[in-house]
């Protein structure tokens, strides 16, 4: 299940860079999110439907143009329909090309897996990925801009009034780290299995 | 070592609240209605009266002091700072409004100010020790006897009481149990508490307004920190700057300038650091060290000179801000500084050194003592790390 016992940010540990990048808001979280699954999944289909007639000593280059060809067509369609965030995002939408997790199913399961099984795999580890990406947005966005997708929830509800303030840190990249870590430890004591001895 | 001081600390089986405990503990005991609680009751117990469980194998020394007692010590160490701070409170809110309160009325105007910090700090830190302890089913340890009495006096007079607390909840979970609790932790957690305080709500943390408590709770009258002077001073050179100056040396070395309540004055600083010293508590080792590095670093930044912040003569590093209660009371923690005598020299050394290049470097942040001990925390293992080793090696060419 890539979703808890196998994540790939908070078990595999992969992807941690854009999480950190990202998540300072639920939106740009969102999208992000949306994005990695869509390239994750169709890059996974399309090197498995291909991947007995990639050469094996050049196979990480035509993994990177696959998942380049989709990152550039993603970066299109968000700057065509969702301009303000993917200014937002930056650069780390062209970043997903080097994501960890979409090289690192690419090389562990599509190069070895039948297209439906890889497609299905794709879209697991990229809801792993939102799962995670989705809450830390939530949770920083919250409390560090007291905002929920824009809308001023704190102001709304007459929480400054009552000597409320926003969290400075949350919005910080290093809380993001902690607050995954926070993740972690909880995913750890829930599930003994994946506890090192 | 006989065992003569454990039988006399027995308690004495005559006294009424010994008689209580004793009658209470088997509901706490193993199948009584309250054994969850046990830890919580253990706690209480061996803060009322030294256990009579002593090591009966295996270890070869024996004290009488242990976790508690070695604890206390360093809170009847931090009282001269904290007495002279609630006095000091009390002190500048008197001189920036020019109301007359005797020195008996400025001390209890700090001290109603203060109390409430401590309460909730310890409120909160023990709550949320307690509960791990009966989560996990081990004894309550003492460290945060010490976390929650510093961290109201290296936070601003004005902090809010609930910032306060969830700065409490951070540092002592995050920086804490999440390492596994007491003597497990790699970061400061008082330090941790203060800089999650400085990095979330900077606005009550830094600046000019926020030293001087005013008549209300919560709210603060204006008043620079020497450090924060220095930081907004436009006088050229070094002269320019001292001058400009709103606070003798003198008043530094006592303390009567605006401050987080414990770190103001040296004198009862140096005190506290007697007590330390005298009982063996914390390592001389890097107290001398921090002390050297921030010199050797002023004295360099001297030689250089660039600019008037630079010029500064390298004591007044140790005048201001909190340095020195840095040095004597948190860059000394047993548990996250280095273990190793040579490891200890080199993490003091670039403590001070640290500190006093942050404060002259920064423009961001006045006060660098704080981040250098962080930052020095990191690095122990790894500094200890490399003695070892070296040590290793050194004696495996002396074999050849």
């Amino acid at each position: 299940m890539p979703f808890s016992r196998e994540n790939p940010i908070t078990v595999q540990v992969l992807g941690i860079c854009s999480c950190l990048a990202v998540t300072a808001q639920l939106k740009p979280a969102v999208v992000m999110a949306v994005s990695v699954t869509v390239v994750v999944a169709l890059a996974n289909l399309i090197i498995s439907l291909i991947r007995k007639t990639i050469p094996p000593r050049i196979r990480i280059i035509v993994q990177l143009v696959v998942v380049s060809m989709l990152v550039v067509l993603v970066d299109q369609v968000l700057k065509a329909y969702l301009y303000d965030v993917s200014k937002q995002l930056s650069v780390f939408v062209g970043l997903i090309i080097t994501n960890c997790i979409v090289m690192g199913r690419l090389e562990a399961f599509a190069m070895s897996h039948s297209p439906l099984e890889s497609l299905c795999d794709g879209v697991g580890n990229g809801l792993g990925y939102s799962v995670i990406l989705v809450s830390l947005g939530f949770i920083r966005e919250l409390f560090g801009s007291g905002s929920l997708w824009g809308y001023p929830v704190c102001e709304k509800l007459g929480l400054y009034a009552a000597g409320y303030e926003n969290n400075g840190l949350m919005v910080m990249p290093p809380m993001a780290l902690i607050l995954v870590g926070v993740i972690i430890w909880i995913q750890r004591s829930r599930n003994k299995d994946l506890q090192e001895k | 070592m006989s065992d003569w001081r454990y039988v006399k600390n027995d308690g004495g089986n005559g006294h009424p609240l010994r008689r209580f405990v004793d009658r209470i503990k088997p509901t706490f005991s193993e199948g009584g209605r309250l054994s969850r609680l046990h830890s919580t009751f253990e706690g209480f117990e061996t803060f009322l009266f030294t256990p009579k469980e002593v090591t009966r194998q295996g270890a070869h020394i024996r004290d009488a002091a242990d976790l508690k007692r070695s604890m206390i010590t360093v809170v009847v160490a931090l009282m001269p700072a904290l007495l002279f701070g609630m006095w000091n409170v009390g002190h500048q809110y008197a001189l920036a409004t020019g109301e007359h309160l005797g020195w008996m009325g400025e001390w209890w105007f700090g001290f109603i100010r203060l109390l409430p910090m401590i309460v909730v700090s310890y409120a909160v830190g023990l709550g949320i020790e307690f509960a791990f302890a009966q989560i996990r089913h081990h004894d309550v340890y003492e460290g945060f006897l010490v976390t929650g009495i510093i961290i109201p006096m290296i936070v601003p007079i004005s902090t809010p009481l609930w910032q306060l607390a969830l700065a409490v909840a951070f540092a002592v979970v995050i920086a804490k149990e999440m390492f596994g609790g007491t003597g497990m932790n790699f970061l400061n957690p008082a330090l941790v508490a203060r800089a999650f305080l400085f990095f979330s709500y900077p606005t009550h943390m830094s600046g000019d307004n926020v030293w001087v408590s005013a008549k209300h709770f919560g709210d603060a009258l204006s008043g620079a920190t020497p450090l924060g002077e220095i930081m907004t001073s436009t006088a050229p050179g070094v002269d320019g700057l001292l001058q400009n100056m709103s606070y003798s040396m003198m008043d530094m070395f006592v303390g009567v300038i605006p401050g987080s309540v414990g770190e103001t004055s040296v004198v009862a600083i140096l005190l506290g650091a007697a007590i330390l010293l005298v009982t063996g508590i914390a390592s001389w080792r890097i107290m001398f060290s921090v002390v050297l590095g921030g010199g050797l670093m002023g004295l360099l930044f001297n030689a250089i000179g660039a600019n008037a912040y630079m010029q500064l003569p390298f004591y007044y590093h140790y005048l201001m801000g909190g340095f020195m209660f840095g040095a004597v009371f948190m860059a000394t923690d047993p548990v996250t500084s280095a273990q190793t005598n040579c490891g200890k020299w080199i993490y003091g050394l670039l403590i001070g050194a640290f500190a006093v290049m942050l404060r002259v470097f920064n423009p961001a942040y006045p006060e660098g003592m704080m981040l250098a001990i962080l930052l020095m925390n990191c690095f122990a293992p790894l500094i200890d790390h490399c003695v070892v080793a070296a040590n290793i090696s050194y004696r495996k060419k002396r074999m050849k």
